[in-house]
């Protein structure tokens, strides 16, 4: 089956700030097979976050169609698009878990959206905390986490309500080489188990090089080339892929010397 | 050192006081909590913005914030006459004091929701929550600290207010303190008055920061 899960069609989004208007998106189209880890890389500012956000419609673009398997979420009403989104899960940089509530509590929060009686919340909570080794902190609160561990709970969290999709923005550029390596793991694993669609936004080369099948490039609100990640990598056409891929090279060498 | 009858005067006065603060602060956010929230939402940045709305609480709120208290207790008058019956006393002092109280609530209220960060109710909104659970989970969960130092702020003002009452007979320990020291040149009794004054208030700020801490998670 080759039809794409997520349809953006020329998908754009302006901005206006006090100085002028910027363009986030210009006429973005881009399809997104089902059962992929699909990057989006692009240098700050390039658009990653507006493009990902209206995924969701946490967004709303300013003309262009998002469709989700066959469904255009643009004709959805309120109600329709909110059950929708339960199905469409989405973890952060900065993690944005509940700070007053314990890591049980913000697994079951998913659910407790959906109104699930709070015997089963607990359970499917817990069961979902060992799945991303947490199962010893579900007393705990975020702020006695680390980024790492805070990560994995907003994980267990978004797994709560069996997403479909999994929208991911710089879920790992608030944390160091190590735990962004264990991160990515885990959703490769989740990938692989359960056979959700991931779009990962990043502006590292190496979070792409490590678990991602395709790829976009983004570029000051344009797409610049789409494709199988292993052929852009090797082979870049685009510009903006180039510089992209030689900032991590020099990345590597002082790495390597530092 | 203090007779029987004065004794007696002072406890009622700490009763008087005590009654009306309290009182007054809970009408205070029966109104005041929903007009923060209101107005969480219909700001721009709000889940639910809405200029319109938005603008005329906020100036309802400005215009009734910069009434005076002792002029916004005579103004109501005859409100409180028709809702209490008199316009003297600790129970018609909570009228002006609960319309005093609501728009410094809604303020405060306001404030303390606004301080909840915008990544966390983006996150609420993208797993499909309801307008209901953003504002009692996420809003007020998250808020709770600040929501309660908000309530013991509130506490202390209305306090105030309450012995200022005390100017046009409205009872409680600033009634005794201006009757004595005011008209009767009763030095001692204003002093312990407003010692009474002064402990009580101390005794709320620090019992609700007390609990504001233990309530918060975040550390
Ligand atoms: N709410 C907003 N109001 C005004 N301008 C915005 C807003 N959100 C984004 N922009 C602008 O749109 C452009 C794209 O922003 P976006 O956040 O999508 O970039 P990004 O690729 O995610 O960058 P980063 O890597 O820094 O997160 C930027 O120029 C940004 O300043
Ligand atoms: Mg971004």
């Amino acid at each position: 089956m080759e039809t794409a899960y997520i349809e953006v069609q020329k998908l754009s989004k302006t901005y206006s700030a006090k100085n002028g208007t910027v363009e986030a998106l210009k006429e973005i189209s881009l399809s997104i097979p089902q059962n992929e880890i699909f990057g989006i890389i692009g240098l700050s500012g390039a658009g990653k976050s507006t493009l990902v956000r209206c995924l969701n419609l946490l967004e709303k673009p300013d003309s262009g169609t998002v469709i989700i398997n066959g469904e255009d979420l643009l004709t959805l009403s309120k109600e329709q698009l909110r059950i929708r989104r339960q199905k469409i899960g989405m973890i952060f940089q900065h993690f944005n878990l509940l700070e007053q509530q314990t890591v049980l509590e913000n697994v079951c929060f998913p659910l407790e959206i959906r109104g699930i009686p709070v015997k089963q919340r607990k359970e499917k909570a817990l069961q979902l905390l060992k799945q991303v080794g947490l199962e010893d902190k579900a007393k705990a609160y975020p702020s006695q986490l680390s980024g790492g561990q805070k990560q994995r709970v907003a994980i267990a969290r978004v797994l709560a309500n069996d997403p479909d999709i999994l929208l991911c923005d710089e879920a790992t550029s608030a944390l160091d080489p190590e735990t962004t390596k264990i991160i990515l793991n885990l959703l490769k694993e989740i990938h692989d188990t359960m056979g959700i669609t991931i779009v990962i936004i990043t502006h590292e080369m190496k979070v792409i090089q490590e678990i991602c099948t395709q790829m976009a490039v983004l570029h000051k609100g344009s797409l610049q080339e789409c494709g199988s990640a292993e052929e852009i990598l090797k082979n870049p056409k685009s510009k903006a892929a180039k510089r992209l891929l030689m900032i991590k090279e020099t990345e590597e060498e002082t790495d390597y010397v530092g | 050192m203090l007779d029987k009858a004065m004794l007696e005067m002072l406890l009622e006065g700490i009763r008087d006081t005590l009654y009306m603060t309290l009182l007054s602060t809970f009408f205070g956010y029966i109104i005041g909590l929903p007009l923060g929230i209101v107005l969480t939402l219909t700001d721009k940045d709000g889940i639910a913005p809405n200029k319109i709305i938005y603008r005329i609480l906020d100036i309802i709120i400005n215009i009734t914030r910069s009434i005076p208290f002792l002029i916004l207790l005579i103004l109501l008058i005859p409100l409180t006459k028709l809702i209490v019956g008199k316009s003297y006393g600790a129970t018609a002092t909570i009228v002006p004091l609960t319309f005093a109280a609501a728009p410094l609530i809604g303020r405060m209220v306001e404030s303390s929701l606004k301080e909840v960060n915008q990544g966390v109710i983006e996150a609420a909104i993208s797993m499909g929550a309801r307008k209901r659970m953003i504002i009692f989970k996420v809003l007020i969960g998250e808020a709770r600290t600040s929501l309660l130092v908000g309530v013991t702020i509130v506490l202390g003002t209305v306090l105030g207010y309450s012995a200022m009452a005390g100017v046009v007979g409205g009872g409680g320990l600033g009634d005794i303190a201006i009757r004595y020291g005011y008209y009767r040149y009763n030095t001692k009794i204003m002093l312990i008055t407003l010692i009474f004054i002064v402990v009580i208030v101390q005794l709320m700020q620090g019992l609700g920061m007390l609990a504001a801490k233990r309530l918060d998670h975040r550390r």
